[in-house]
């Protein structure tokens, strides 16, 4: 299966390139910067210095922890109005941006997903408080709407000025009678959306998870999927698997979702972890209070898919589940095949850069080696340690004043609903050597040389492409019209540039027609990038 | 007349937040970095907007508070953001624009670049607004930029040199009409603020990080010099004498200039629709004593003659306006112009003259159209529904409603992120008004024929 495997070529050191990109900074920067631009060696993984504070007035990629928790985690369920308790602005640039699609069963169910509540806080407010407003607010989204429930995020000005959200909700709750709860996601809280997630996944594990006790069994193979966001139609892919192979997805943490789900969620089989960064933590304190035990998936590339879904039916282990499985992934291997047959050659040997998200920059780089397509270089925008070197150095990493910041929370057992026989289960698979609560991270499966650089600015983004020249730069809409400047595609992978799914068998046929399409279109060859004038003197990567 | 029930809570916004504003508005500026003063969420939400409207790369720099600067203040991680941008861009004037964090603690961004320039004398020079979005919109914020830009540079040297004019949140397309119109009346002009090629530049061939183009340093240092200022808008410089947290009224930069360096302030409507036009042709020959060029006399006939050819297909249909208070006062005049009824005026803006600039316009013989302050588009859309427009001109994040209502949105204004091109949009002049004209003209017709079910294509 994995044909990929033969990477073991090394790229060119890129030494020479890291040199030249911090002699501009002063020399504390330089330091700083040192350590989170890494050249990998996979046989040793070089330690990458990650979730820090970005400099004051470098240009960054990443957002505010309200950001990844309203943004991310909470955005994508349809049965719940989130309110913004802050100014406009944040609620208003919230608004729809992350194109994660939702599918309510009937016209008329419920999505409040394209609303963006704010309290819209006014000078008065911030001077005498705005905790009246907020609750305010809360009674006329319930009246208005009757959701299910209703979540508070604070942003940076409420942080401030005192006002107590989680007061108001409990307040709120026990008048209304509907599940209210807040974040306490001010933006300054973490050094980037990171912090976010954890604050959301602390409270819908502490407020939501465990609600609902009583829905009994609901399919013979019932699972939780975390760190889907369906964007561009993604989860719906996933599901369509799930379905055929007699799969029960309970919740998916979060996409095309519902809060309503969440609250009984406990009631699944196995959690599988897709985007490792931003939702481990619930899937840890799930294992801890419920005994549901996790493994990573990547449904992101075909081989990839097809291993997440075997192991999936391994876990289950029941013979009909693995007969279904091994003939779905035959047929659809087979589709993919056909295609990557005829694109492979037409966009062998191109270079591509990749700086995003938490996850994606892993993920997609099986794409990319399906196609043999080559990662020069790659990192996150607001990824940990474990997620480039793996999960194995979790003890080993630096608690500092930023990540104290997001409460730890202590998890008991649950007496009644903990399932000890989940936990036997996974005694048993691990000696045969079924992987849980493993992610190997994004290094040990990249090139040695190949340049790792965490939170990239702008400054390193502009220096590496003048210096490696890459074929495709895979990041998001802030980075895009920098980067075609230079002639080089941009590839959102935040967005999907409005296409996709790029997950499954069939996101993976689909992303490997957008790499035809980018990589072969002549638009490219009418910008004037500078670099077209001279000619290359280092064969295939060139150093000014 | 709105909705029975007045909504405490914001559902929808029609506004965007007061930092926005400024930045777009020192894009504007040569060889300028804006430095947005907070928590880097509100930088990077921010660039996210323009960038997805204006599709050109949109650098601003953050001063990223952490938990302690929000208790001990934001002097360190001010002059930190400052020390990085001169060390990477080398700029000329770094614009500072603060956010509700930083007033909310009451940080002294003024205080702070001062004691930056007194210790490095050759730091570039620097430019600060204070732009709560708890005080006001994107419109006021980018009005308060230019103010501010203007008390920090212009200093009298010599004597009517020139004329300014201070656009309102125009397009790159705008401004550039703007820029042709000066220059063919032969007449020295500063154009503050000037984006039209920063945010809408050619390929390059070189990486700049600072794209070319803008007003430059020099120029803004002249203001002071002119023989007087054109302000477009009747409203944002009519904001109630609302003052901002410091104390300082409301000020524009054309009012700056005339209280302080005698300049006088010419205040002109937007040059949408004939009219209003004209009336910014003439002021211009008035001004500088040339008659008007040929070719916007031309221009103009065009127009008169698209109107005419157009009319038959515009004429009575009911329209749905919304978005800053200054646009959609000179939509809704031009509206008047073409048989168009405005039933319903909608901006987030809530300077409390929108109502009273309106009914000037109807001259007590027109019906006063709806008009919502402060607007939420959940508002706007339970009026539509009432009201039954035939059409909605605004932007982009109006689209739900059209959608809902099924009839066209006539996209204008800013964001426009569901179309190609928002950045050249002409809105202005005859030839902007023609364009306009003609896209509404368009919507009615595509209409028609689609929903037509023989087909024709005569139309
Ligand atoms: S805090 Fe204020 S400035 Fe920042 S995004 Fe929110 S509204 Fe805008
Ligand atoms: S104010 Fe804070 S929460 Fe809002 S966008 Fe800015 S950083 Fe994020």
């Amino acid at each position: 299966m994995d044909k990929m495997k033969n990477i073991k070529t090394e790229l060119p050191d890129p030494s020479a390139l890291k040199e030249e990109i911090l002699k501009r900074y002063p020399r504390k920067i330089a330091k700083k910067r040192e350590k989170s631009i890494v050249i990998n060696d996979p046989d040793a993984i070089p330690e990458v210095q990650a979730n820090v504070r970005t400099i004051p007035g470098i240009i960054t990629q990443r957002g505010c922890t309200y950001a990844g928790c309203k943004g991310v985690i909470l955005g994508p369920s349809r049965d719940i109005v989130n309110i913004v308790h802050g100014p406009i602005g944040c609620s208003f640039y919230a608004w729809l941006t992350r194109r994660n699609q939702t599918q309510p069963p009937t016209p008329d169910s419920p999505n409040f997903m394209t609303y963006c509540f704010s309290t819209d806080m006014q000078d008065s407010n911030i001077v005498f408080g705005g905790e009246q407003k907020l609750r305010q607010a809360i009674k006329e989204a319930y009246e208005l709407f009757h959701p299910y429930s209703i979540s508070v995020f604070s942003t940076c000005p409420v942080g401030l000025i005192g006002d107590d959200i989680h007061a108001a909700c409990r307040e709120m709750k026990a008048e209304l009678g509907i599940n209210i709860f807040g974040f306490s996601c001010e933006g300054y809280k973490g050094v980037s959306q990171s912090a976010g997630h954890h604050i959301a996944n602390n409270r819908v594990f502490t407020d939501v998870v465990g609600r609902k006790t009583d829905k009994g069994r609901l399919g013979k193979f019932q699972v939780n999927l975390m760190g889907e966001y369906n964007i561009g139609g993604d989860a719906f892919v996933i599901e369509k698997y799930f379905k055929e192979m007699g799969i029960t997805l309970l919740a998916s943490f979060s996409g095309n979702s519902t809060i309503e789900s969440y609250e009984y969620s406990q009631d699944a089989d196995v959690n599988m972890v897709m985007c490792h960064r931003s939702i481990n933590y619930i899937a840890e304190m799930m294992e801890k209070k419920y005994g549901i035990p996790w493994f990573k998936v990547n449904f992101i590339g075909a081989n990839s898919s097809a291993k997440s879904l075997r192991k999936l039916a391994e876990y289950f282990g029941d013979k009909e589940l693995i007969e279904k499985t091994e003939l779905l992934i035959e047929r659809e291997m087979a589709r993919v095949k056909a295609v990557a047959d005829r694109v492979r050659p037409k966009v062998e040997g191109k270079r591509a850069m990749l700086f995003v998200g938490g996850s994606r920059a892993h993920h997609y780089q099986e794409l990319f080696n399906e196609l043999g397509i080559e990662t020069l270089s790659a990192g996150y925008e607001f990824g940990h340690r474990d997620d480039y070197e793996g999960r194995h150095v979790i003890p080993t990493i630096k608690v500092d004043a930023d990540s104290r910041n997001i409460e730890e929370l202590t998890v008991v057992k649950s007496e009644t609903l903990f399932k000890p026989e989940l936990q036997d289960k996974k005694l048993l698979l691990e000696q045969k050597g079924f992987k849980f609560e493993h992610y190997e991270g994004m290094m040990p499966t990249m090139k040695k040389n190949s340049l790792v650089i965490d939170d990239i600015n702008h400054w390193e983004t502009e220096k590496i492409i003048e210096m490696m020249k890459p074929d495709l730069f895979c990041a998001g809409i802030k980075e895009k019209y920098v980067v075609q400047k230079h002639g080089i595609p941009l590839k959102q992978l935040h967005s999907y540039d409005y296409g996709g799914p790029y997950a499954g068998f069939e996101g993976a046929i689909n992303f490997y027609l957008e790499m035809e399409r980018m990589l072969a279109c002549d638009i490219w060859k009418m910008v004037d990038a500078p670099w077209k004038h001279e000619p290359s003197i280092m064969g295939s990567m060139v150093y000014e | 007349m709105k909705e029975e029930k007045e909504y405490i809570a914001t559902r929808n916004a029609c506004k965007l937040c007061n930092p926005l504003g400024a930045c777009l508005a020192y894009k504007g500026i040569k060889g300028c970095v804006p430095l947005i003063h907070g928590s880097q969420g509100c930088s990077t939400y921010i660039r996210r907007y323009m960038i997805s409207h204006f599709r050109e790369p949109v650098d601003i720099a953050s001063s990223n508070f952490t938990e302690e600067s929000t208790i001990f203040g934001g002097r360190q991680n001010c002059h930190q953001a400052v020390g990085n941008i001169i060390k990477q861009y080398n700029p000329e004037i770094i614009a500072a624009a603060t956010t509700c964090l930083s007033e909310t603690i009451g940080d002294d961004i003024e205080k702070y670049l001062k004691e930056y320039k007194a210790e490095f004398p050759d730091a570039p020079d620097f430019i600060y607004a204070n732009t709560p979005s708890y005080q006001g919109t994107h419109a006021d914020g980018f009005h308060e930029a230019v103010a501010a830009t203007v008390r920090s540079l212009a200093k009298r040297t010599k004597k009517n040199t020139h004329i300014n004019l201070f656009p309102g949140m125009y397009s790159p397309a705008d401004l550039r009409y703007l820029k042709r119109v000066m220059d063919n009346y032969k007449t020295n002009y500063v154009l503050l603020p000037d984006y039209s090629e920063t945010l809408d530049g050619s390929s390059w061939s070189e990486y700049k990080k600072i794209p070319d183009g803008g007003t430059s340093k020099e120029a803004i240092i002249t203001t002071a010099d002119a023989q007087a200022s054109i302000e477009f808008g009747a409203i944002f410089n009519k904001a109630g004498g609302s003052t901002n947290k410091n104390g300082r009224s409301k000020e524009t930069a054309a009012s700056y200039l005339e209280t302080t360096f005698g300049v006088p302030a010419l205040r002109l409507p937007w040059p949408v629709g004939v009219e209003a036009t004209d009336l910014f042709f003439k002021t211009l020959s008035e001004v500088t004593g040339v008659e008007k060029p040929d070719e916007y006399v031309k221009e103009r006939g065009r127009l008169i003659d698209a109107y005419a050819d157009g009319h038959k297909y515009v004429f009575g249909k009911k329209a749905v306006i919304y978005g800053e208070e200054d646009l959609v006062l000179s939509i809704y005049r031009f509206l008047n112009e073409i048989g168009v009824d405005t039933i319903l005026i909608a901006s987030g803006g809530k300077s409390g003259a929108l109502a009273s600039e309106i009914e000037k316009l109807t001259m007590g013989e027109m019906k006063m159209p709806e008009i919502i302050d402060n607007a939420d588009f959940e508002e706007i859309a339970a009026r539509s529904r009432e009201l039954k427009p035939d059409i909605m001109i605004g932007h982009s994040k109006g689209y739900y409603i059209a959608r809902e209502l099924n009839i066209p949105l006539v996209r204008i204004g800013f964001p426009i992120h569901d179309r190609l091109g928002g950045q050249r949009l002409l809105h202005i002049g005859y030839e902007g008004t023609n364009d306009l004209f003609e896209k509404i003209v368009n919507a009615f017709i595509e209409k028609n024929q689609e929903s037509s079910e023989v087909g024709y294509k005569y139309m």
